[in-house]
């Protein structure tokens, strides 16, 4: 299965589990309290507004940072019609049953929400709309909403929702679809810019994220894996451990053998975090370390060149004769392009709390995907999951590395031996070294133009990670990425290798390294061709529309054509001259439903220090914007955790051991290397609007190297830039 | 080995070895949560607290070093997060997670205090330690500046 294709079904699955389950819980009306008087209308899972005039509204997936716990209700609220001041936001626990799907993934809350929230909001508003019609006597066509009220303007009546809770509550609910929503021109809130709701609280130092929970009785615990990826504990001088200060527990835990699951380890119990991490200095284990001991980033490269030069293990896709087009090609370019193995290095590091009471399991979990935790803690330890709770805690940073569970198996079977509540706090080393990393790649690339500069051919052999047909996780690449579908002789061969070393989702998962190669190769066949890379890419896109393969739509030539001309007019691309030492390039690409085009100007010295001035983004997810502050900043950390990814970072492994372990050998991008301009236009297409935590970042790492091409005339063509002699603020 | 510290105003007193980092005492001793774990070696910044007003990694300090010092969290920074710089986060919308907020606003709120009306280099000079992941570095210089035009010196 290619990763196209994982990607698609696990929006697929979320979307049935999504729309699916919610049609039971919304639809039914929620029974009011009995009480007179004092009645919460909660016409559904995700509105409860009480007799006091407060409108709660539940942010029903997890806050990673991406803006969910603001935007999603914003869109309530615009439907319900009640001003943003008035909202209080809560957040919901994770339950299936309740809530259906909740997951933070794949960019996928806002197209998958969009509508379902308005209408929860809508249908809110019509059952306040039909109680307050009912109240007064009035056809319910004759009253209108406004500041949290119900109006009849022929009669000056006035009620509030407030006031209005009791006889709502009893109002048949209508049906979701038939809702009418507003016309978005009269949004009041949805396309505003609206602050992050936690805003107050995080500023305050409030506790939020998971790392902050404090469970009664609770113990703090770490957990020693095998460095080498798989390994098992042979051995561990736990007796002497449990005598140092503060350790209250350390044992063993056997563990299974998938990756994504509870690995064996040592688990060490003390008083505070700092006591269990303190002696784990002590700890001596001796590891059975199993098979992937004998891998490494060196022996990955030597075999992918091997690979290179033998027949292709599959063929994707073979459009058109390469070969016989390459022959013909009035230039052709060949090019080795190569990519990294990358941690996440979210700053909190992973962590969960858990309590075993009475054979049922209290989590609290700072997750991507809280309800699989659920599913892998009862798989694990034998718990059905009725008797799991999870808790869902502000994230600090996702980037797809808590899509994975790990963490929180580990708290569940360590606090179930234990018999005590532990929270698991990994250190940043434990993070580092066992993450599930964005898998490196190369691509062996040839391309051709013709004698009027036209895109002839396309080959690529890509080396990867995987067993027979099935690509590692993340590591694989789909017959119709670009420019599959627009070059006439476009050849697309993998051929694959074994890894022992875990990989999985890093933001824009794939895209963020095959757009690297892609839009830098188009750009060498650009040049190869004697044209402006802009116009290039242009010209091949001509005037075409959707582009499909078969009878399934993939990417829309037009809606890459508009941001590409929006950037270049936005940039002023290709008016005026730069001074020595600066150049720009550009790149466009597709992903999570989302168009980006950006312009990248660099300025490198003599001495190659390389400084990004300036960046241009635009981007098309259709036509509305759901929270203008959130989507600029979401757009402009994509663009610098871009930067940040090309400039230095690396992960590399050594005897099935990742080589590094916190942020001195593994750089964060910092203020001082980041562009101090980054301008965000947004094309707003006729459209479906879609979400923004990924699609913003996989074209500024080849626009960037583009950049480096055009004021240096050097071609990057592995990463990261400080491996290249480059040197980065 | 009982320690007396005076945390944002108020004297406590701790047994704890004298080479715990001051860190885990603030959040596991003092359940003063604000101030963050990131990496526990001094890189990222996100354990930042002020020590007599100075801007101070808590991950790599002893506590036993800290005794007698004014030690400020972010939850002493102001009674009611009122201090120019937490209003400014707001106002500019800085947050994405917010993981490592506490430790920019300690930091940017230490700048301030010594350079009222900070350049941009300054700004760099002096934020350059705290990490964000989400890079909301360009709201953070924004934030910075605004804090400084409405008063931060306290």
């Amino acid at each position: 299965m290619t990763l196209t294709l994982d990607r698609r079904d696990f929006l697929k699955v979320t979307a049935v589990a999504g729309g699916g389950l919610l049609i039971g819980t919304w639809m039914a009306p929620r029974a009011a309290s009995a009480a007179p008087g004092a009645v919460t209308f909660e016409p559904n899972v995700f509105i409860r507004i009480t007799p006091d005039g407060v409108v709660t509204l539940i942010s029903k997936n997890p806050e990673i940072g991406q803006g969910v716990k603001t935007s999603l209700p914003m869109l309530v609220a615009e439907e319900l019609d009640v001003p943003w001041e008035s909202v209080r936001v809560e957040q919901a626990m994770s339950d299936r049953a309740r809530y259906g799907s909740q997951s933070a993934g794949g960019s996928t809350a806002t197209p998958g929400h969009y509508d379902m929230m308005r209408q929860t909001g809508a249908a809110a508003r019509h059952m306040l709309v039909a109680a307050a019609a009912a109240t007064w006597g009035v056809p319910a066509a004759e009253c209108t909403t406004g500041g949290g009220s119900v109006h009849h303007h022929a009669s000056r009546r006035m009620l509030r929702y407030g006031e209005l809770t009791a006889r709502a509550a009893t109002m048949p609910a209508p049906v979701l679809a038939d809702v009418k929503l507003k016309d978005p021109k009269d949004f009041k809130i949805v396309g505003t810019r609206v602050p992050g709701v936690d805003n107050p609280a995080i500023v305050r130092g409030r506790p939020l994220f998971g790392i902050d929970v404090t469970v009664p009785g609770m113990h703090y615990a770490v957990y020693q894996k095998s460095p080498v990826f798989g390994g098992t504990v042979a051995q561990a001088n736990l007796d002497q451990i449990r005598r140092l200060p503060g350790v209250t527990h350390a044992f063993v835990l056997e563990g299974g053998t998938s990756l994504a699951g509870l690995l064996g380890g040592v688990a060490i119990i003390a008083r505070n975090w700092w006591a269990a991490q303190q002696a784990r200095r002590q700890l001596q284990v001796t590891w059975n370390e199993g098979p992937t001991a004998a891998q490494s980033s060196e022996g990955f490269a030597r075999r992918a060149a091997e690979l290179a030069t033998e027949t292709p293990q599959r063929t994707l896709r073979d459009d058109g004769d390469c070969a016989a087009a390459l022959a013909g090609a009035a230039r052709v370019v060949s090019a080795e392009y190569h990519y990294p193995f990358l941690a996440h290095g979210t700053l909190e590091p992973m962590n969960c709390t858990a309590s075993w009471a009475d054979g049922k399991m209290e989590i609290w979990a700072p997750s991507q995907s809280p309800q699989s935790g659920t599913q892998l803690v009862a798989r694990t330890l034998g718990i059905p999951e009725a008797d799991i709770t999870v808790h869902m805690t502000r994230v600090g940073g996702g980037f797809g590395r808590r899509l994975a569970n790990d963490y929180m198996v580990e708290a569940a079977a360590i606090t179930r031996e234990a018999g005590v509540p532990v929270k698991l706090v990994w250190s940043r080393e434990d993070d580092i070294r066992h993450d599930f990393y964005r898998p490196a790649g190369f691509h062996y690339l040839k391309g051709g133009v013709d004698s009027a500069g036209r895109l002839v051919a396309w080959q690529n052999h890509f080396i990867s990670f995987g067993e027979g047909q099935q690509f590692a996780q993340s590591a694989g690449i789909a017959p119709t990425d670009f420019p599959g579908l627009f070059v006439p002789n476009f050849r697309l061969d993998v051929s694959v290798m074994p890894l022992g070393v875990p990989t999985g989702f890093l933001r824009a998962p794939g895209s963020n390294a095959l757009a690297f190669v892609a839009q830098s190769f188009i750009d060498e066949l650009a040049h190869a061709a004697g044209k402006d890379p802009l116009q290039f890419r242009l010209d091949l896109l001509a005037d075409r529309g959707m582009m499909r393969d078969g009878e399934r739509d993939v990417i829309d030539a037009s809606r890459i054509r508009g941001v590409l001309e929006a950037v270049r007019d936005q940039s002023g691309w290709g008016r005026g001259s730069l001074p020595r030492g600066r150049g720009r390039g550009v790149a466009f690409h597709f992903s999570h439903r989302g168009y980006f085009a950006e312009v990248v100007e660099v300025e490198v010295s003599s001495d190659n220090a390389l400084r990004v001035t300036e960046v241009w983004v635009a981007g098309d997810i259709g036509r509305q914007v759901v929270n203008l502050s959130n989507a600029e900043n979401q757009v402009q950390g994509s663009v610098i955790d871009g930067l940040g990814e090309a400039f230095e970072q690396e992960i590399t492994v050594t005897g099935g051991k990742v080589d590094q372990s916190n942020f001195h050998d593994f750089p964060l991008i910092r203020l001082t290397q980041s562009p101090p301009r980054i301008h965000v236009h947004f094309v707003r297409s006729d459209n479906t609007t879609t979400g923004l935590g990924e699609p913003a970042l996989p074209p500024v790492v080849p626009a960037l190297c583009n950049a480096i091409f055009a004021a240096t005339g050097r071609r990057v063509r592995s990463l990261p830039l400080t491996k290249q002699g480059f040197t980065v603020g | 080995m009982p320690i007396t510290l005076r945390v944002n105003g108020t004297s406590r007193t701790v047994d704890v070895p004298p080479d715990m980092p001051l860190l885990w005492v603030l959040r596991d001793e003092l359940d003063l949560k604000g101030t963050k774990f990131g990496c526990g070696m001094a890189q990222c910044g996100a354990c930042t607290v002020h020590l007599n007003g100075n801007p101070t990694r808590s991950c790599v300090l002893p506590v036993s070093a800290a005794a007698g010092a004014a030690i400020t969290t972010i939850e002493g920074l102001s009674p009611d997060g009122s201090h120019p710089v937490q209003r400014a986060w707001e106002a500019v919308d800085v947050p994405q997670c917010g993981y490592c907020q506490a430790g920019q606003i300690m930091s940017a709120a230490a700048l301030l205090q010594r350079t009222p009306k900070p350049t941009d280099a300054q700004i760099d000079e002096a934020m350059n330690g705290n990490l964000c992941r989400c890079a909301t570095y360009l709201r953070i210089r924004e934030a910075i500046h605004r804090a400084a035009d409405t008063g931060a010196a306290r």
